[in-house]
């Protein structure tokens, strides 16, 4: 306050040769504006061309320009929107990243008592703020830069920290105010086009709204935008960017014998090629594989920041809202939905069965088959593959799904048809698929032995439905080859009392969506949310290690399977050997899908066994290459 | 899942009380909710999120932004709208608490900012209110006391504006979009609450010296009152106890 500013009168010799207390000022900036109305505007130009001099400020003129601001704090009240649109316009087109502190102060502070003095000004500051949330576009390059180096990280600072405390302040004198940003901030959220840098600091922003004094009011709208924008994200990943030139042959893209080349290669090359250069290879120029990733990296910490506040729970109920209806309904999605998982694997309790539930329900009693095999895929990859789940919630979650199958078959009396029960054939597959992960762990305990046994798994098996010859043949062989090493389901012993297994059949099921191979949470590809989620995940690899005990002990009759296990053996003493555990799970993905007979017209070598899909998505990962 | 705009049609509208001099007041409606067959299975949740959606946005039916609904569904009849989706048009009648603030009309707010140019407060804690320095009476003089900013009446050095006080003042326009009053605090009647209601007698004083005492006892009284009712629609009753009470007092003391 009290502002008197010797410069001016040098700086501007339009100005009487006073010096100015800023109550005079005031006085003169609302004569400025009033005269404006009635058609003079001199002074009024000359306050828009001081505010609207941009470029190279020297100190005096920074000082004229906070000056000017200050005393339109104090005259807001004179400005219409009709008359005054040119300072305006002006004011509004100024961005925070341009100018110093004492600027962004007197910025902010024309922007709260605009906002105040006048509904019509409310979005027009807010708008203006948001923008604020990245750099001004037209010298991103500069800034992309700036912002690596120490001193852009300070600007960053002290820009944002001034918009949200601005949010905040303008939010006091109009409570409404957080209805306006929330749509506001959804509607400039950036699209999938815009560079990386950009994006997530927008996305930093909208996160940080959400943990911010607004966050009761516009939280939840800011959680469902950014998991739009994953999903938007993720689906412009197509698989054939995963699966690039050399993978592109075969019958159909998604099968794994597509990599099988790449196998050779990596095996030739004698294991020097690690994980790192296997994303390099996948994403290396994959840009907006690169932004989801940065994107998820942002959302997992900022979940964890939740838990550690205590509300990660209400988060997670948004997020399950937002995910029935984004990504359980996107076409395979690929990565947006760890999100979830690893949510789930901050609080296994609560969000983890409320996660599991949510997904029997839609399987359950859900509408839209798509829907509910999406759901039970889900379901299935999640279970399987979370460390964090509890062997009995496993049983009680399976138990549940083997009931609907049950009834389901109970009342039917046809024969094989793919299409027509294609949800059962989707939970028959889902309650295989968990068994082949979680089956030694259940039946070491007495008691989910016994519940296990109790469930009418056989009977779902042997029904005339014949699950067993629709669902996908590698995930059958491998359940059967494990409840027959296991002794807990009276099966029969190969394959062959079904005849041949075909895919076609499983591919019907599927559909054309191809939902039969849908595994979601198959090892996540990405670069930098993978340590995320690593510590919580279940590769093939760790469950296939404990069979292999096992089967080594009861029969080693198949020259295959002890390779596999030599193999396995080797990589498992090398800890750190993630790559190893990739490499030998790709051993097994390799063969995993394809008909036993086609093996052959691929790789041009013979099976001993049809073995389980540690992914079934080619895509899948390096984890299992 | 909702489904379809449901339309909402308002057929009557009753006042049935004005709730003090915040502004809302209660209304009884009588309402029919279209549904969309697809949520006919929860009839009840589908009507409460269709009053849901009215809440804190303004209304031109009801002429007014809803601030709480209370519905009550007479009959388990709906009327069944013919047409491509066979719409239920559930007829109900709802208690709607609603602020309309129409200009000339006196609210209550809290001040959450003062600046030497304005005053701005906060109505039942979602309506903003700002007063510009011309709407200001010079009757208030701007001061920063103890690095706080008040207003204080050049007549009545208790008669302070600061941050946190009740004020009164008169509606100069209202933003419908984003619920913002212009007021104003040209008008005698308006400035503290609290030292409208304790001083309004005194004030009414002034005016009306010429009279007798024993006169003026009751017309004050009465002046008291009738202001108190123009600026307070329903005064509660708790209110005028105190004014009666403060009344007692001073006959006592003369």
């Amino acid at each position: 306050m009290g502002i008197e500013l010797v410069t001016q009168q040098t700086v501007l010799p339009d100005m009487d040769e006073l010096s100015f207390t800023d109550l005079e000022l005031d006085y003169h900036v609302r004569n400025a504006l009033k005269a404006a109305v009635q058609g003079d505007r001199d002074f009024y130009n000359q306050l828009v061309a001081v505010i609207h001099h941009k470029d190279r400020l020297v100190p005096e003129e920074v000082a004229l320009l906070v000056t000017c601001l200050k005393a339109l704090t104090g005259a807001v009240s004179c400005v219409r929107i009709v008359h005054h649109q040119s300072l305006l316009a002006a004011i509004f087109g100024m961005s925070l990243w341009n100018y110093g502190t004492d600027v962004m102060d007197a910025l902010v502070e024309v922007l709260t008592s605009l906002a105040a003095s006048s509904g019509q000004y409310v979005d027009l500051c807010l708008e203006m703020l948001v923008t604020n949330f990245m750099p001004p576009s037209s010298s991103s390059a500069h800034f992309i830069e700036f912002l690596k180096q120490p001193r852009g990280l300070d600007k960053k600072r002290q820009v944002l920290d001034r918009v949200h405390s601005t949010f905040q302040d303008i939010a006091n004198l109009v409570p409404l105010t957080p209805l306006r940003l929330e749509k506001i901030t959804r509607d400039r959220m950036p699209n999938i086009y815009t560079k990386e840098p950009f994006i997530v600091m927008y996305v930093e922003n909208m996160l940080r709204l959400e943990s911010g004094a607004a966050g009761k009011l516009v939280g939840g709208s800011m959680l469902v935008a950014i998991m739009d924008r994953l999903i938007d994200l993720d689906v412009e990943i197509a698989w054939d960017d995963i699966l690039q030139d050399d993978f592109s042959k075969g019958i159909f893209d998604m099968e794994l014998e597509d990599l099988e080349g790449f196998s050779d290669h990596v095996q030739q090359d004698g294991n020097e090629l690690t994980r790192e250069s296997l994303i390099q290879r996948f994403f290396g120029g994959n840009l907006v594989a690169e932004k989801l990733d940065s994107l998820l990296v942002l959302t997992f910490e900022h979940l964890e920041s939740c838990r550690e506040s205590g509300r990660l729970i209400q988060v997670f109920e948004t997020l399950l809202q937002s995910f029935q209806k984004t990504v359980l309904t996107a076409y395979k999605s690929k990565f947006a939905q760890f999100v979830m998982f690893y949510a789930c694997s901050l609080d296994p309790e609560n969000c983890g069965k409320m996660f599991a539930s949510t997904l029997v329900n839609i399987f359950v009693s859900g509408v839209y088959p798509a829907w509910r095999m999406s759901a039970v895929s889900y379901l299935a990859s999640y279970l399987s593959r979370a460390k964090f789940v509890a062997p009995s919630f496993v049983a009680t979650t399976l138990e549940s799904l083997v009931k609907w199958c049950f009834d389901y078959c109970n009342n039917q009396d046809g024969d094989i048809n793919a299409k027509a029960h294609k949800v059962f054939y989707a939970g028959c597959q889902a309650i295989m698929y968990v068994l082949c992960f979680r089956m030694r762990s259940m039946i070491s305990v007495p008691r989910l032995r016994s519940q296990l046994l109790l469930m009418h798994i056989e009977d779902i098996l042997r029904h005339p439905l014949k699950p067993l010859q629709v669902c996908l043949p590698s995930i059958v062989e491998e359940f059967l080859r494990l409840a027959k090493i296991n002794q807990i389901f009276a099966v029969p012993d190969t394959s062959a009392d079904y005849g041949m297994l075909e895919s076609e059949l499983s591919r019907a099921f599927g559909g054309v969506e191809r939902l039969d191979m849908f595994f979601p949470f198959d090892p996540c590809l990405l670069r930098k949310s993978d340590r995320f989620i690593r510590p919580n995940f279940v590769y093939w690899s760790m469950v296939r290690s404990s069979y292999y005990e096992d089967e080594e002990d009861e029969s080693a009759s198949d020259e295959d399977i002890d390779e596999a296990g030599i193999n396995m053996a080797d990589n498992i003493s090398d800890d750190e050997g993630n790559a190893h555990f990739d490499e030998f799970d790709y051993s097994l993905d390799k063969m995993s899908i394809t008909p036993r007979d086609s093996s052959a017209k691929f790789g041009g070598r013979i099976h001993g066994f049809v073995q389980m899909p540690s992914k079934i998505r080619p895509s899948t990962s390096p984890e299992s290459l | 899942m909702k489904i379809g705009r449901v339309p909402l049609t308002h057929d009557k509208l009753k006042v049935k009380a004005p709730l003090g001099g915040m502004g809302a007041q209660e209304q009884s409606t009588n309402l029919v909710v279209y549904l969309h067959p697809s949520i006919a299975n929860c009839v009840n949740d589908s009507i409460l999120r269709e009053l849901s959606s009215l809440l804190f946005t303004y209304n031109e039916t009801f002429d007014g932004v809803v601030l709480a609904y209370d519905p009550n569904v007479r009959s388990n009849l709906a009327k069944i709208l013919p047409g491509i989706h066979p719409y239920l048009g559930v007829r109900l009648k709802a208690k709607l608490l609603l602020f309309s603030p129409k200009p000339n009309k006196l609210l209550e707010g809290e001040v959450v900012k003062i600046s030497r140019q304005s005053i701005h407060a906060v109505i039942l804690g979602f309506s903003s209110a700002v007063m510009a320095d011309e709407d200001i009476r010079d009757e208030f003089k701007y001061k920063v006391k103890h690095g706080k900013e008040v207003f204080v009446s050049r007549h009545h050095k208790k008669h302070k504006i600061k941050v946190g006080t009740i004020i009164r003042f008169l509606v100069k326009s209202f933003d419908e979009e984003i619920l913002h009053v212009s007021g104003s605090l040209v008008a005698a009647n308006t400035g503290c609450a609290r030292w409208l209601d304790t001083n309004l007698e005194e004030w009414s004083q002034a005016d009306s010296t010429t009279r007798k005492r024993k006169d003026r006892d009751e017309k004050e009284q009465k002046t008291a009152d009738d202001k108190l009712m123009a600026s307070r629609d329903m005064p509660s009753l708790k209110k005028d106890d105190r004014i009666k009470k403060l009344k007692k007092k001073r006959k006592e003391h003369t």
